[in-house]
């Protein structure tokens, strides 16, 4: 009698497992999809991926990427579209250049006013979209132009560069080792040569707060009765999250240390994460994308959320172009050409929906990551930029197949 | 009188629910049938299994069209037959013409290249057969819901129809259109088309309707002949629900309190047409405790009236004067209106009242997030808790509020837009057309919490175009025509025959 009550019990949470897992697919499929390809790269690149210098090089690559993506994500659950990011990238890396090499400005004022220049650029476009009504895809098509064009002038066609040493920090430089006791006392137990004890020390708290905040939520929705994460997931998830973190984390210490960018990036990615679950402005957004004309006769001020959308992504596309051209040390032309796509493309693999309303913010660091991971595998690898730019459209198009099947699965 | 149509024992069942059990239908010759049931109870699906959309092979039993055997694929297998479904949600192309609609996927053409010339006679001779009269090359976009379902049918006669299946055609309807379209079925039926007709409003099915044949659950319950019995709505009801609702009305204490809402000389421009107005110098009132109907037919300027007030939502240059509670308030946007007391439950849910692919309580908190929050940021547990006290409150029949709105059926979904402008707290709510497409027993549901509002001292504003249920609920009826007001009447005075003629004579 106990044994089949048990073996009932057992089945019957299998199948909650299950089907748990299949309402969550999408989630647990990113995590995992970004984990396969780390370890595919891994392999096939004989263990350069995972090298501490190319893990550094990785967050330098793809922090500007990321960077533009959040603000992207913000644009496209509001239910538009910015196709100018890569064009004001590459305009406000001019400005700089042009600023502290020509004008010889210093690099503090040149920041904020390269800033401020992006926050009017998407003032400007976001006006023409939220208050006229204009179509997103055409504002921001001609905006794409627009700043392509004014970057060629006032570069006038030239590479403008090379920055001072304090511009270069923003994307080059590294947090300074502030405990370095630490370090020594885990590179006596690994052995390693070095190691950067602030680096580890930021790991293991964000580890400690990650687990800390996830048992708590656990235990207020148990408290209130909602259905949540099966013990077993909860725990696997966990293990992975803290692990990969861990694992990066001692890989970067035995390098340099934490890079300014990843900080820059980290910190931002948690504020807009934060924002979009967490804030009345967040949930606003996602109803202005969600049902435009319900959140409008709900009380919400939909054209001026939407100006603040494009407000945004300019502030955050000014702040990439100011790594972008810090990486590079110098401000070209092309700076920024296409980079528009990957961004776009990143939010989508992370799960946004074309139409609004849906997306989050980690899914498209996630995203970000997996273009990026694939941009540089594939480079270690030498495969030539044609096979890269085929692979990558397929990938886009295979998880945007995956969300839609999902979903019709489901209903 | 010949069997047209015998559908035998049907079965068809979804992951977990049994839609159809051996339900057993048929149609004569040359009838109007119609098929009522609460929402859900299987006729929609009862339609698709005989139109194909369910095809052949998805279901269990037999059908029989015209002697036959049937096993559509498809369709444009069944519509080949000469059996053509209008669907409640129209699939008309709205920015093309009459003309190209009707022969749309099936034009008058050679060879790929069409005879405009041909279409246009044709597409008269069938306008003339439905009784509009428009020209073929007037675009769709520029009918009303009432002609433009006169255009589906005429699309439906242009394929030699044999059976048409019309589900709930007169919902969006007022009701000189409803009566219309009614006639225009009955006069098919002397033009030897046979009909099956679904529809909620039980007084039309008894004016044209040969047979009734009553779904509940996803069975038949009953099948009555509407000629040589005398049918009444009562018993249908009791059929439907499987219980009798005594009262199809709740009764409620009435008292009106103290002066809550006033609006004085409201005049409003339509937002295109400058030199047009839609809301003509309208004076109202409302009390606390009071339930005020507005009637009137479909384009008399009362959803465009309700709009306006509601933040300038709809309409440009909006003068007049609005107050509430005696002071004079300022509505010029959604937000300001909510903080002057009003709410408004829009008539088209699901494109202006709900985000339907969020969840129930995100759709709950949206109009006053400022409760549920600190500073800007969310309180989820908070929220919860509303939503929990909503779904009890307001029995919204869902697992649980974290369940995606979309999944909802009709009245539980007016549910939780009447769960969110409560929990905005207004003192006036005005509803428009709270109970279209909704079924009887949640439209009973619907009605007492309209009496508990006005228990609580809440003004309610009733906009409906079925003109039983402002006689039913309201205090007062206020009847609206062309953008004005042309009367008001006290309940105890109040007929439909009085309110028609207000209209009429204006």
């Amino acid at each position: 009698m106990t044994e089949t009550t048990s073996s009932e019990t057992d089945h019957a949470g299998g199948k909650r497992l299950l089907s748990y897992l299949g309402a969550h697919m999408r989630e647990y499929g990113l995590l995992i999809a970004l984990i396969a390809i780390m370890l595919c790269f891994q392999i096939v690149t004989d263990g350069t991926l995972l090298r501490p210098v190319n893990i550094t090089n990785l967050f330098l690559q793809n922090s500007y990427i990321i960077i533009m993506a959040l603000g992207m994500l913000i644009v496209i659950v509001g239910g538009n579209i910015d196709l100018s990011v890569g064009s004001v990238m590459g305009f406000v890396g001019a400005l700089a250049a042009v600023m502290i090499v020509e004008w010889n400005v210093p690099v503090s004022v040149t920041v904020l006013t390269c800033l401020f220049a992006g926050i009017v650029i998407g003032a400007a476009q976001g006006y023409w979209v939220a208050y006229w009504n204009i179509p997103s895809f055409i504002v921001t098509l001609a905006g794409m132009l627009v700043f392509r064009g004014a970057s060629l002038w006032l570069l006038e066609g030239q590479s403008v560069g090379p920055f001072p040493q304090s511009f270069q920090m923003l994307s080059t430089g590294f947090v300074a080792d502030l405990i370095p006791p630490l370090g020594d006392a885990i590179s006596a137990v690994t052995g390693d040569k070095r190691v950067n004890g602030l680096a580890m020390l930021v790991g293991l708290v964000s580890v400690g707060t990650i687990i800390w905040s996830g048992l708590r939520v656990r235990a207020q929705n148990k408290a209130y009765g909602i259905e949540d994460e099966p013990t077993s997931f909860f725990v696997a998830r966990n293990v992975i999250v803290a692990g990969a973190i861990l694992f990066l984390v001692y890989k970067l210490s035995t390098f340099r240390g934490l890079p300014n960018v990843l900080i820059t990036m980290g910190v931002l990615t948690l504020i807009y994460a934060f924002i979009t679950e967490r804030t009345t402005l967040g949930r606003r957004i996602y109803a202005l994308g969600g049902n435009r004309k319900a959140a409008k006769l709900s009380g919400i001020a939909t054209e001026r959320l939407t100006f603040f959308t494009f407000v945004n992504m300019g502030f955050l596309a000014a702040l990439a172009g100011l790594i972008f051209a810090a990486r590079l040390n110098t401000a070209t032309p092309k700076a920024g050409f296409a980079l528009e796509l990957d961004v776009i493309a990143a939010v989508f693999i992370g799960g946004a929906s074309m139409s609004g309303g849906v997306g989050k913010i980690v899914g498209a660091v996630v995203g970000a990551f997996i273009m990026g991971v694939m941009n540089n595998g594939m480079s270690i690898m030498g495969i030539g930029i044609d096979y890269q730019q085929v692979i990558k459209g397929l990938v886009l198009l295979a998880a945007v197949i995956f969300d839609v099947y999902n979903k019709q699965k489901q209903g | 009188m010949t069997t047209l149509l015998e559908m035998r024992e049907i079965s068809k069942t979804f992951p977990g629910v049994r839609a159809l059990d051996n339900v057993t239908f048929s149609v004569e010759d040359g009838e109007i049938h119609a098929l009522v049931g609460e929402n859900g109870a299987g006729k929609s699906t009862l339609m698709k299994v005989l139109s194909g959309i369910y095809p052949q092979g998805e279901y269990g039993g037999e059908i029989i069209f015209d002697g036959a055997t049937m096993a559509f694929s498809g369709i444009s297998d069944s519509e080949r037959h000469g059996i053509i479904i209008i669907h409640q949600e129209l699939a008309l192309v709205p920015l093309l013409s009459i003309a190209e609609n009707l022969f749309l996927g099936n034009e008058c053409a050679t060879n790929g290249v069409i005879s405009w010339r041909e279409t246009f006679q044709r597409t008269e001779g069938l306008l003339r057969k439905v009784g509009l009269r428009e020209a073929p090359q007037t675009l769709v976009d520029k009918l009303g819901v009432g002609k433009q379902q006169l255009v589906e049918i005429a699309k439906a006669l242009s394929k030699e129809v044999r059976l048409l299946i019309l589900d709930e055609p007169t919902a969006a309807l007022s009701e000189s259109d409803s009566q219309a379209l009614l006639d225009l079925i009955l006069e098919l039926k002397a033009q030897g088309v046979t009909s099956i007709i679904i529809s909620h409003k039980l007084n039309e099915v008894r004016r044209v309707a040969d047979t009734i044949t009553v779904l509940r659950d996803g069975a038949t319950v009953a099948t009555h002949n509407a000629r040589t019995e005398k049918v009444t709505e009562d018993r249908i009801v009791r059929d439907m629900v499987g219980r009798s609702i005594e009262n199809r009305y709740p009764e409620r204490d009435r008292h009106a309190g103290e002066m809550l809402l006033e609006v004085e000389n409201w005049t409003v421009t339509h937002p295109e047409h400058a030199d047009r107005l839609s809301v003509r110098d309208v004076s109202f009132n409302v009390r606390a405790g009071e339930v005020v109907g507005i009637a009137g037919l479909m384009g008399a300027g009362r959803t465009e009236l309700a709009m306006s007030l509601f933040g300038q939502s709809y309409g440009r240059n909006a003068t007049g004067t609005v107050r509430v509670r005696g002071e004079t308030v300022d509505i010029s946007t959604v937000g300001r209106a909510i903080k002057a007391g009003l709410a408004y439950v829009t008539e088209d849910r699901k494109a202006l009242g709900l985000i339907l692919d969020e969840t129930i309580h995100k759709n709950i908190t949206l109009a006053n997030l400022a409760e549920v929050s600190r500073r800007g940021v969310l309180n989820s547990h908070a929220e919860t808790r509303v939503a929990e006290k909503y779904r009890q409150a307001m029995n919204i029949r869902t697992p649980s509020v974290f369940q995606r709105v979309v999944n909802l059926s009709g009245g539980n979904q007016q549910k939780v837009v009447l769960s969110k402008w409560l929990f905005a707290g207004p003192e006036v709510l005005i509803l428009d057309e709270p109970t279209r497409g909704i079924d009887v027993g949640a439209k009973l549901e619907i009605y007492n919490i309209i009496n508990d509002l006005s228990r609580q001292g809440k003004g309610v504003v009733m906009i409906s175009s079925e003109m039983p249920e402002l006689l039913g609920l309201c205090d007062r009826i206020y009847v609206m025509n062309e953008g004005a007001l042309v009367g008001e009447l006290a309940a105890k005075d109040a007929s439909q025959e009085r309110i028609m003629s207000l209209i009429v004579t204006e």
